[in-house]
């Protein structure tokens, strides 16, 4: 393995050659915030939240810490005026977004961050911050793309394509999961579940009776896997 | 046609193309660029056919339709060879006039002839007229001798030698070497070295390898690319073949704007004829080196300019940026090594290849070598795309090609670089235009828009116009640019409608650091900068604006009145006319007046008045 040195915050460091930084970060003890960095998914570098100022050579700059490969010798600084600058700003820019989210305004008194009176915050429930997990989880986890984008700008909009009933979506929920601000809602009752306006039936487990899964999502397994449906027709807790 | 399958092949058509072409035959050379289209040229270009058709002329009198001429603020125009007589604004229904007259007689029509606005004095020749004298067509030099969809006028003019002599007298290395050694830098935008860019392409690992040509040109305002492929794609053409045998690479891309027609047309049908010449395609003249070029209709977006939301779009997905820690060089279009270049900085090549980088690099500055297309465009009195060599000053841009700003109103700042460009006021006129120096004005090369603006012109409006358009245009990816760009146009909105508030300014500044260092990729990175660069030079009208609640320049509504001075109004009624909400009255030839609560502020009496009667405040 290539591995280089080099320091963040004056301390030194060794790591892969490559690695990213905000893992070699993280795995140091160095605490960078993020709001579009997944650990299970790539990285878009969409929020900039996780700005870093990297000394290399006689060149400064702010970089995105979740794709920036570490190299040797270089000066990594996580705290200075420009890098704080950027992320209260990134902070109270989507904080005007999206006033209602209450993990923006957990993280900003985390940070000592006030919104900006000077913004008039969008008149809207939308907590959607655009950072993107949903769809890549849907498109790099569970594999089926069955959200993207609409728009661009300030109008960009994750959903289904024309915001029709997707025939690739198999329910499974994955993107509520992961998403950071509770914005895409599942609903439904313990046989149905509604997600991105389609209803998906739910298995019910062949031992103990519980409705555990959608079924697409089960034939997608089964197809994706090879392992016939009869055997994934048992929840977890039963098998 | 022939198929083209040695060196000799080049130089034995040119010879055969040559000797068939009298330089003396008489030739009107017309400009159809889509400029010069718009004029309703196509009208007179189908009238000077059936005319030279009536009197059996077609054998004697060659009409050749060539690409832009530059001067598109005269169009229609056409040069009529040997001679160059250039006449210009020409009416649609003057064909019959000007082959009858000029063609036959040898007489010069009066009424077609330009007049220097400075000295009242009527130009004959294209070679006097000041606005081409002090230029340096290099890259635009051709497009009055050829016609864009032949091949055979590109190669009679000297077209492919650059090509032969690059494949048959020089290694890939050497030509990578001698465009280093040119200094050529990018002209879309960012200014790096083309020859780096090669040499980095060159050397990485990953096959296949691809060229780009970026002819995605989206400034407002900005048509020097459009201009080229439509003028004369086979020189873009013939650069890239050389950079992809120099780079090592057998698949081009052009990615162009679906929405430049002509441009499209072009060059499809150039490399239609290249490839039927084989001077594309499978073992280019017997070279061994094959190299072929598709072509990708862009759909608008302006982002899609930036390299890797060029490729995105490319692979086929949505126009979206990445970050580019890796160059693209390394990893670029399908993770593969990449170069991409801007279509003038491709059209730079052959020249470079023809006479060598020491020539080349004699023109130009010491930091920026070679000639720059600029599209001239804003308040000024001679619209079009003109070219200069590098370190020409503003003013000699400005006032002696330009010809200064119209109704000898007083010049305020020109806008350079696009949309994300920097205002540059008139104490620094005298700069040259270089990539450095520009700059460290606060501005940019950029591709090479040049907007003039006058005392007219508020600079609070301009850059919050600047910014609607970037947010419009930002792709929503990364949270500085999208959310950024809209609150700092917000803010900007709000001065200019009397909404300003002590402070605005400072956090104007401050909002444009952030995105400046926080942005993904140079859209937003540089958006900024219309507001830096006011800022930094019309501090006052922000202040008049947030403070005084007034306008300087007069334009924005909201902090405007109109009055008319009864001094000067003869009572004409001309602004009664105009008015569409019935806002002026007045008895005739007694003064007028407006009516503030019902006026809108639209400017129509003010641009109608012809006594200089109506004073906005």
């Amino acid at each position: 393995m290539d591995m280089v040195k080099f320091t963040i915050d004056g301390k030194e460091v060794e790591a892969e050659k490559g690695a990213y930084l905000l893992d070699v970060a993280r795995e140091n003890g160095v605490r960078i915030p993020t709001l579009c960095w997944h650990e299970s998914i790539e990285s878009p570098g969409a929020c900039r939240m996780c700005v870093v100022e990297v000394k290399q050579g006689k060149r400064t700059r702010v970089v995105t810490s979740c794709l920036y490969p570490v190299s040797e010798g270089i000066e990594v600084k996580t705290q200075t005026d420009r890098v704080k600058h950027v992320r209260k700003v990134v902070l109270q820019l989507q904080m005007a977004r999206c006033p209602e989210s209450k993990e923006l305004k957990d993280m900003a008194d985390e940070m000592g961050v006030k919104p900006e009176p000077r913004f008039t915050p969008d008149a809207t429930d939308n907590t959607c911050i655009l950072c993107r997990m949903c769809v890549r989880t849907c498109e790099q986890v569970v594999g089926v793309s069955a959200i993207g984008f609409s728009y661009r700008g300030t109008e960009k909009v994750v959903g289904t394509p024309f915001k029709e009933q997707s025939k690739v979506c198999i329910g499974c929920g994955a993107c509520a999961f992961v998403c950071p601000t509770h914005h895409i809602k599942m609903t439904g009752t313990p046989e149905e579940r509604e997600i991105w306006g389609r209803n998906f039936k739910m298995m019910k487990c062949k031992t103990c009776g519980n409705y555990f899964a959608p079924i697409e999502q089960l034939e997608w397994i089964s197809k994706k896997t090879g392992v016939p449906m009869d055997k994934l027709s048992v929840c977890q807790a039963c098998k | 046609m022939r198929k083209l399958k040695t060196f000799d092949g080049v130089e034995k058509l040119r010879g055969e193309l040559q000797k068939g072409r009298d330089p003396n035959k008489p030739c009107m050379t017309v400009c159809v660029g889509t400029g010069c289209l718009a004029y309703g040229t196509q009208k007179l270009v189908d009238s000077l056919k059936v005319e030279l058709e009536k009197r059996k002329l077609q054998d004697k009198i060659d009409l050749r339709l060539s690409g832009c001429h530059g001067f598109c603020e005269r169009g229609p125009m056409m040069v009529i060879y040997p001679q160059k007589i250039f006449y210009q604004r020409i009416g649609l229904n003057d064909a019959a006039e000007i082959i009858d007259k000029t063609l036959l007689k040898g007489e010069i029509i009066d009424r077609l002839l330009y007049v220097d606005p400075m000295t009242k004095e009527k130009i004959v020749y294209e070679h006097d007229c000041p606005f081409y004298k002090k230029q340096m067509r290099l890259v635009f030099g051709m497009n009055g001798q050829i016609s864009p969809t032949s091949i055979d006028d590109y190669i009679a003019v000297g077209g492919y030698a650059a090509l032969v002599k690059a494949l048959q007298k020089m290694k890939p290395d050497a030509i990578v070497q001698e465009v280093i050694k040119a200094n050529l830098r990018g002209r879309g935008g960012g200014g790096f070295p083309t020859g780096w860019k090669w040499d980095e392409t060159r050397k990485a690992t990953g096959d296949p390898k691809y060229v780009i040509c970026n002819a995605d040109e989206g400034d407002p305002g900005a048509y020097m690319d459009r201009s080229l492929l439509e003028g004369n794609p086979h020189l873009v053409l013939e650069g890239m073949i050389i950079g992809a045998y120099a780079i090592g690479s057998s698949n081009g891309y052009i990615y162009v704007r679906n929405e430049y027609p002509l441009a499209v047309q072009n060059i499809t049908a150039a490399i239609q004829a290249a490839r039927e010449y084989g001077l594309l395609g499978e073992n280019i003249l017997g070279s061994g080196f094959s190299f072929d070029v598709k072509i990708n209709r862009g759909g608008g977006a302006f982002v899609c300019g930036e390299s890797s939301a060029l490729f995105a779009s490319l692979e086929g997905r949505a126009g979206e940026p990445r970050v580019k820690y890796i160059h693209a060089t390394h990893k670029g279009l399908w993770d593969k090594p990449t170069n991409l270049n801007n279509v003038e900085t491709w059209a730079n090549v052959p020249f470079i290849i023809n006479r060598g980088a020491d020539w080349y690099a004699g023109i130009g500055t010491a930091g920026s070598k070679g000639t720059k297309i600029f599209s001239l465009v804003g308040k000024i009195n001679n619209t079009g795309l003109v070219e200069v060599p590098m370190g020409m000053k503003l003013r000699e841009i400005v006032y002696d090609i330009g010809g200064g700003i119209p109704n000898g109103r007083k010049f305020k700042a020109v806008q350079t670089g696009g949309p994300s460009g920097g205002c540059i006021p008139e104490k620094y006129l005298d700069s040259p235009v270089d990539f450095d120096e520009l700059t460290k004005l606060g501005s940019m090369m950029g591709s090479g828009g040049m907007i003039v603006m006058d005392d007219r012109n508020c600079m609070v409006d301009v850059p919050r116009y600047f910014l609607s358009f970037l947010e419009i245009e930002s792709c929503g990816k990364c949270t500085p640019c999208r959310e950024g760009v809209r609150r700092m146009k917000e803010i900007l909105t709000d001065i200019c409608e009397g909404r300003g508030q002590e402070g605005d300014v400072e956090l104007l500044d401050s909002l444009a650091k952030a995105i400046v260092d926080g942005a993904l990729c140079a859209l937003g990175n540089s958006a900024p900068n219309p507001v830096i660069s006011t800022i930094r030079y019309f501090r006052d009208e922000y202040d008049a604006h947030i403070r005084q609640k007034k306008c300087p320049a007069g334009v924005c509504k909201k902090l405007i009145k109109y009055r008319i001075d009864a001094k000067k109004c003869t009572g004409c009624g001309l602004c009664v006319k105009v008015c569409a909400v019935g806002a002026t009255s007045g008895e005739r030839k007694k003064p007028h007046a407006i009516d503030i609560a019902k006026c809108t502020r639209c400017g129509a009496c003010m641009e109608s008045c012809k006594f200089e009667a109506i004073i906005v405040e």
